[in-house]
């Protein structure tokens, strides 16, 4: 039983509010200070894919797409736990979670 | 996939055993366990495998495999060693590492970019824990967090051209996405082109090629030593063994023009790793960016991957794997002994430590690539694929890199043989010297007798 699904939106709008999404999650990694903001930008960043996953799948009516963000929903998920977990670790010795106090390596 | 699963099955044993207190029989398990996966391995060449067009086990993957598995082995004889006074934690250190060979597995032989995605967050997610693991060492915390956060990021840039390559193929199968291009010849899709250049960053990201490279110096030098010795070795091989394949499978076909912005990476990676080499006291920090200009050498192979140089990547990542591990063996007992990084830890060992000073000389020539070792043959084949595919100002760099490597290379050679000894005494155990003459042997006969693994491919 095959259901048409009718596509309000051209498929180019996701793509663009996908890229715009991703774009200030680029610039919040590179800008920011606070080490948490930078971990919701990187979080941004992946979750803009997945809409755009999400939307090719549905407009190419092909399925693994969708599969294929539940990885990265997983992936997400255990990225953030470690990454916090190093964030305690520093915050423990440093008392502060500004990347600025994360300059003893330089040449 | 067997390889895989019983890999995977060591980690999970490494985890039972902490909670069984069987942490004695850790050590003894895993050494005999990964020579038994070794051996397994084996039986899958010629074999040509694929399991439900997610991975695909072909003579490439196994080859890649055993050498991963191979400087595993290696690392957790040192690592027996380098815990010994941990003990309460070997089993979390050993686990993480167990994984992290699954992930380099994973890149060998993925047949899908789900696959690809997945093994490069494996083996990343666990390196990012393993450089962070000495918790109450402030370098350590920051080596982490670095590593963690530019990975993440490249992580993104990799998840973001798969989105887009997908959109435009419709698929995530490395197959179907090379014939994409040739079925739809005239009217490719932007859409593919930038998925393409996204994933290319990323991938340049993983392998350190400038100038995608600041994050190696400063997590090589932050984390732990053993660590670093794993870093720079798997992670090296890994991530060029999946940009190779991903390369030559997908992105051959499709246009000249990344041959272009691969050349340009490649000649930047090579100025950038010899010349800021140069000026480096920290041992670790010199390594790095000794790695950073290997990656420029291998970045020739990947640009010459018409021609199918497989033999001459193979054999050039073990012959800087095994230098590189040689030197970290002699490297962990100064540091130790020392307590202190920098390359004059090592002033006056020839006295001190004649063969130990030797074997470091030894290590140091064979990354120079200087002969009979397998760095200079592995060098020679690479600059003959070059040359043969037309890069002939990539090579003319290389060449002239490689003469700039020698200078920093000897620096550590003069401060052993050259500078008065200092007074601390330095002690090496069975386990550090069992991992230094296997890795020199190995460097001299593959460098005297390279046939066995120039003929397999």
């Amino acid at each position: 039983m095959e259901q048409v699904i009718q596509h309000s939106n051209p498929q180019s709008w996701y793509l663009v509010l996908s890229t715009i999404l991703f774009s200030i999650g680029v610039m919040g990694v590179l800008f920011r200070r606070n080490a948490i903001i930078i971990l919701m930008c990187i979080e941004l960043m992946l979750n803009s894919v997945n809409i755009l996953l999400v939307s090719f799948s549905a407009y190419a009516g092909n399925s693994e797409g969708q599969v294929f963000v539940f990885f990265i929903m997983v992936v997400a998920a255990a990225e953030v736990a470690v990454g916090l977990a190093l964030l305690v670790s520093i915050f423990r010795n440093t008392a502060s979670t500004d990347i600025n106090v994360l300059s003893k390596l330089k040449w | 996939m067997n390889t895989l699963i019983f890999t995977s099955l060591l980690g999970f044993f490494c985890m039972v055993a902490e909670i069984l207190n069987l942490r004695k029989l850790i050590g003894p398990v895993l050494v005999l366990g990964l020579a038994l996966i070794f051996g397994l391995n084996q039986q899958d060449w010629n074999m040509n495998q694929t399991f439900y067009g997610m991975l695909q086990v072909d003579n490439f993957s196994v080859a890649f495999g055993s050498l991963a598995i191979f400087i595993t082995l290696l690392v957790f004889i040192l690592s027996s060693e380098y815990y010994a006074d941990q003990e309460h934690h070997i089993s979390d250190y050993m686990t993480i590492l167990c994984f992290v060979l699954v992930g380099a597995l994973m890149m060998f032989s993925f047949s899908n970019l789900t696959m690809l995605f997945l093994g490069i967050e494996t083996l990343s997610i666990a390196l990012y824990i393993m450089a962070g693991s000495k918790r109450f060492d402030k370098r350590s915390n920051e080596a982490g967090f670095k590593y963690f956060l530019m990975g993440a990021f490249a992580s993104g840039f990799l998840l973001f051209g798969i989105a887009l390559v997908f959109g435009s193929t419709g698929s995530f199968d490395i197959q179907k996405i090379a014939e994409y291009p040739i079925l739809n010849s005239q009217n490719i899709s932007p859409l593919y082109y930038t998925g393409i250049v996204l994933i290319i960053f990323a991938m340049l990201f993983k392998v350190s090629a400038a100038p995608f490279h600041f994050w190696a110096p400063d997590v090589y030098e932050g984390a732990p030593v053993l660590i670093t010795a794993y870093m720079s070795t798997l992670v090296k091989v890994a991530a060029f063994a999946a940009f190779y394949k991903l390369v030559s499978a997908v992105f051959v076909y499709s246009t000249p023009h990344f041959e272009f912005v691969l050349n340009i990476a490649a000649i930047l990676t090579l100025a950038v790793g010899n010349l800021m080499a140069l000026s480096q006291t920290n041992f670790k920090r010199l390594l790095a960016y000794s790695g950073i200009s290997h990656a420029g050498y291998l970045m020739l192979i990947i640009l010459s991957s018409k021609s199918q140089p497989v033999a001459a990547l193979l054999y050039y990542l073990l012959g800087y794997s095994v230098s590189t591990i040689a030197a970290f063996a002699v490297a962990m007992p100064v540091f130790k002994a020392a307590n202190s990084e920098n390359i004059d830890a090592f002033n006056g060992l020839g006295t001190k430590k004649p063969v130990l000073a030797a074997a470091l000389s030894i290590a140091m020539l064979g990354l120079a690539g200087i002969p009979p070792f397998m760095g200079f043959f592995g060098k020679y084949f690479i600059f003959t694929e070059a040359l043969q595919n037309g890069f002939f100002i990539t090579t003319i760099v290389a060449i002239v890199g490689s003469m700039i490597g020698i200078y920093y290379y000897f620096k550590v050679i003069l401060a052993m043989y050259g500078q008065p000894a200092n007074e601390v005494k330095v002690e090496t155990t069975f386990n550090y010297n069992l991992v230094l003459w296997v890795c020199l042997a190995i460097s001299l006969a593959l460098g005297l007798y390279p046939a066995p693994i120039v003929n397999l491919f």
